[in-house]
């Protein structure tokens, strides 16, 4: 069956994107699309290893796209749930999944067909191949949003995203910083009203169609605590039970996939398990925030140092941040040494931003984003390290 | 000894028809095959013409930079044909062997008492010479040169890879002849896997520093004894030389005959019977593989399947190589092969399901399963190559002719087969060996 597709398409579908075909230069398009139904057969060539590994591109970002499921689907439902509570209504799981599937769904379509709609043409243009970067940053993009931001504003920043942070450098592998933080970053600048404050962040709460009970609100966590470091509100006005392990849980409201440790750490344990993700960059990210809250906490000046150190880690996107963004590869830290040390910046210079700078509270989108920027200083000296041995043994052996 | 080394990184593949140890006499070949194209950074000078006669030990011919370093014919015949490529690149010089054979005679001396020049004389006139390679830019060794080191690696870690204890097994007085001779060119290095289980020729060899290396591949490689025992620095040079190969400068010495002979493996998923034959330098590989090989598309490979050379049945053993592979050539398009946990399929990462069953043995074929895409992940390479050296960075640097950043990030110290296990498990499937061979090519025409 899949033989007899596969042969169908390369002598009836595919003469027509080859050289002197009708559709010529659509090429890279059919290949991306022939290339994602069937891993080509091509063998190595004649020198060489002659055997190869099974993995590939196609694998390693799918992988990373399975492991947000877990936060993708949560978010559809604490999309919901935060609805209802904002409201009041009655409402079961189901309404809550449903509710919320409707409202993310389309953020997730947009993101990649503004993304993927770039890079085909740009694939087009310099008459390279669709490489599957934008796989993993299309399902980023929707994540850490919030779920009201309007979709036109999506597509913008994608397009953005996709064209000044990754193309102008050469394409995926070439960028300097994360693609979906580049987008986030753009919307966060350009559009501040849609992505802070107490009503982006609830199913319906831009559109007034939440009517806010007395005493509801759709702050977040960490927007409530520049105020106090403890008794923390819900969106219905009423205090959490236990902040820390609600947050944990993700039942609070923020960015679609960003809330929910748990589901996060799922992804996590997928990305780590399979070795895709670097252990190095998300221990010392975490360990970075946790000293970083200590430190505050020690200092104490104000509400928002008191918070738990513990408690940053469960806030705000800083799990989602830095194990689904600070790890990408292509702009993090490439040396062994340099992942710790950009890593546990991340973690601490994000809490610090966070606390410091009370008006931009994703103080973890900006430290990834800094760190990006710093990662190649990092390995330069990591390497300038590497460098300086092997020196010293040629002035040993001149001597 | 001096302590065991115990490499941590690296990758053994295993895979199905490793050759037993049985040890066949192969027939004369009716033909045999000198390629220059085995020797990188050599023009050859032919020496012979079609219809010459030549005896086992006559120079075919030479380098046309150094007209020290010769080339020989390994049997005695006549010269049938000079195979010519693209550009008029001389691909292979074949010769119908003779049934008996006939050697030239290059004297029987005692190494011990000949003088270096003397020696490496009669090593560049018999043609053996060539045996010797040099790092850096892993080539036949230059005569003029003072190494700082020789290194031989006992053992062979790649997959499928021929057993050096059981091929020199007996050979021990040939053995330590040949190590004398290298002796008077410089310190010679050997290296055991396990001291426990290597032949006496190897542990009981004399005039040589012995070490022991443990690990999974490469930890035969013999890059990676020299990068922990005697590291190259700029301005350095150290020559390497395989076990049969010292075997070959033995007999030279013992008899006065270059003595091709050589034991060669032949090993793989489509071999039927795989084993050991007794055969001959660049013998026609029909001799080994007819009816030896089950029906369908095959790859045969000269060498191992990690760093060796894509020929066919009607071609001819690599003048370096001790061991012919043969496995399934592949080239089936996969469905979701990206997706799929494809259980039959290696892997290092524990993306694909194969991880989980770490001893089973795969019939691996040659598909590149999946497309060239530019370097993303990282510290992939990191896991199998147990060098102080940032892998990933230094195939950048060639990427870019950066001369200054490949030297300082150590290109010295390294040959294509130290990154062939990178290649094998490159996400990208960047042609990682191809690159360093190109830049060492580079780095020598610039500093010659």
């Amino acid at each position: 069956m899949s033989n007899a597709i596969h042969k169908f398409l390369e002598n009836n579908v595919k003469p027509n994107f080859d050289e002197g075909g009708k559709f010529e230069k659509f090429l890279p398009a059919y290949d991306a699309l022939e290339t994602f139904l069937f891993v080509p057969g091509h063998t190595t060539n004649g020198k060489g290893s002659h055997i190869r590994d099974g993995i590939d591109m196609k694998r390693t970002m799918i992988m990373v796209v399975l492991a947000m499921v877990p936060a993708l689907l949560f978010g559809m439902w604490n999309t919901g749930y935060q609805h209802f509570l904002a409201t009041g209504e009655a409402y079961t799981f189901m309404d809550a999944f449903l509710y919320g599937a409707l409202k993310v769904l389309p953020l997730v379509v947009v993101s990649y067909a503004a993304g993927l709609g770039v890079e085909f043409i740009f694939a087009i243009i310099n008459k390279h191949q669709v490489a599957e970067g934008f796989l993993v940053s299309g399902m980023l993009i929707p994540l850490c949003l919030p779920v009201e931001i309007p979709l036109w504003m999506v597509a913008a920043a994608t397009i953005f995203a996709v064209i000044i942070g990754k193309e102008v450098f050469g394409g995926t592998g070439m960028n300097i910083l994360n693609v979906a933080l580049t987008a986030r970053a753009f919307l966060f600048f350009a559009y501040p009203t849609w992505m802070s404050g107490d009503k982006v962040w609830i199913g319906g709460g831009m559109d007034e169609s939440v009517a806010y009970a007395d005493g509801s609100t759709g702050a977040t966590i960490l927007a409530q605590a520049t105020e106090k470091s403890s008794g923390f509100v819900d969106a219905s006005g009423a205090a959490y039970g236990d902040s820390f392990m609600a947050s944990f849980l993700g039942m609070i409201p923020g960015s679609v996939g960003e809330t929910s440790t748990l589901a996060i750490m799922i992804g996590a344990a997928i990305l780590l398990i399979t070795g895709i993700a670097s252990w190095k960059i998300m221990f010392s990210g975490v360990l970075g925030a946790y000293v970083m809250g200590l430190l505050f906490n020690l200092w104490g000046a104000n509400p928002f140092m008191e918070v738990p150190a513990h408690m940053h880690l469960v806030i705000g996107g800083f799990a989602f941040g830095i194990v689904f963004m600070a790890t990408d590869p292509v702009s993090a830290a490439q040396t062994s040494t340099g992942k710790y040390i950009y890593g546990f910046l991340i973690g601490f210079l994000g809490i610090m931003i966070r606390v410091f700078n009370p008006a931009y509270p994703e103080g973890i989108m900006l430290a990834i984003l800094f760190m990006n920027v710093m990662a190649p200083l990092i390995d330069h000296y990591v390497l300038e390290a590497n460098i300086k041995r092997r020196q010293k043994r040629t002035m040993a052996v001149a001597a | 000894m001096s302590k065991v080394l115990k490499i941590k990184k690296g990758a053994d593949i295993k895979l199905v028809g490793g050759a037993e140890k049985i040890l066949a006499d192969a027939p004369m070949p009716s033909t045999v095959a000198v390629k220059p194209t085995d020797f990188e950074g050599i023009t050859p000078k032919l020496v012979v013409k079609v219809g010459d006669e030549v005896k086992a030990g006559s120079t075919l011919f030479y380098s046309k930079d150094n007209d020290q370093i010769k080339f020989a014919s390994p049997v005695s015949g006549e010269i049938a044909e000079v195979k010519r490529g693209a550009k008029r690149v001389i691909q292979e010089i074949i010769i119908v062997a003779d049934k008996e054979t006939k050697y030239e005679d290059f004297g029987v001396s005692n190494p011990s008492s000949d003088s270096r020049e003397a020696i490496i004389e009669k090593l560049c006139k018999s043609g053996v010479w060539p045996f010797i390679k040099q790092r850096p830019y892993d080539v036949v060794a230059k005569p003029s040169d003072q190494a700082k080191a020789i290194f031989i690696s006992a053992f062979d870690s790649a997959p499928l890879a021929p057993d050096n204890d059981f091929i020199v097994h007996g050979q021990a007085a040939t053995f330590q002849k040949g190590i004398d001779v290298l002796a008077k060119l410089a310190e010679v290095h050997l290296t055991v896997n396990n001291a426990a289980k290597a032949d006496g020729a190897f542990l009981q060899a004399k005039n040589v520093k012995l070490h022991s290396v443990e690990g999974p591949h490469p930890a035969g490689n013999v890059g990676v004894h020299i990068h922990h025992f005697a590291p190259i620095s700029k301005g350095e040079v150290v020559w390497t030389i395989k076990p049969q190969d010292v075997l070959a400068i033995g007999k030279l010495f013992e008899t006065g005959k270059y003595d091709a002979t050589r034991v060669v493996a032949v090993a793989g998923a489509q071999v039927k019977t795989p084993k050991y034959f007794r055969t001959i330098q660049g013998v026609n590989l029909k001799t080994l593989l007819d009816g030896n090989l089950t029906e369908g598309n095959n790859r045969i490979i000269s060498g191992n399947v990690l760093t060796g050379e894509k020929v066919t049945l009607d071609g001819y053993l690599g003048f370096y190589d001790c061991v012919v592979t043969v496995i399934p050539e592949g080239g089936e398009a996969q469905m979701f092969g990206w997706i799929t946990p494809n259980p039959s399929k290696f892997s290092i990462s524990r993306a694909l399901v194969s991880w989980m069953s770490p001893n089973k043995k795969y019939n691996l074929d040659a598909n590149m399963n999946g497309e060239e895409r530019p370097f993303v992940v990282t510290e992939e390479y990191d896991k199998v190559f147990p060098f102080d050296i940032y892998p990933v960075q230094l195939v950048k640097a060639i990427m870019v002719d950066d001369i200054e950043l490949m030297e300082n990030l150590g290109i010295y110290e390294v040959a294509p087969e130290d990154f062939a296990l990178c290649e094998t498990v490159c996400t990208s499937k960047i042609p990682t060996q191809t690159i360093v061979r190109n830049g060492l090519a580079m780095l020598r025409e610039e500093m010659s």
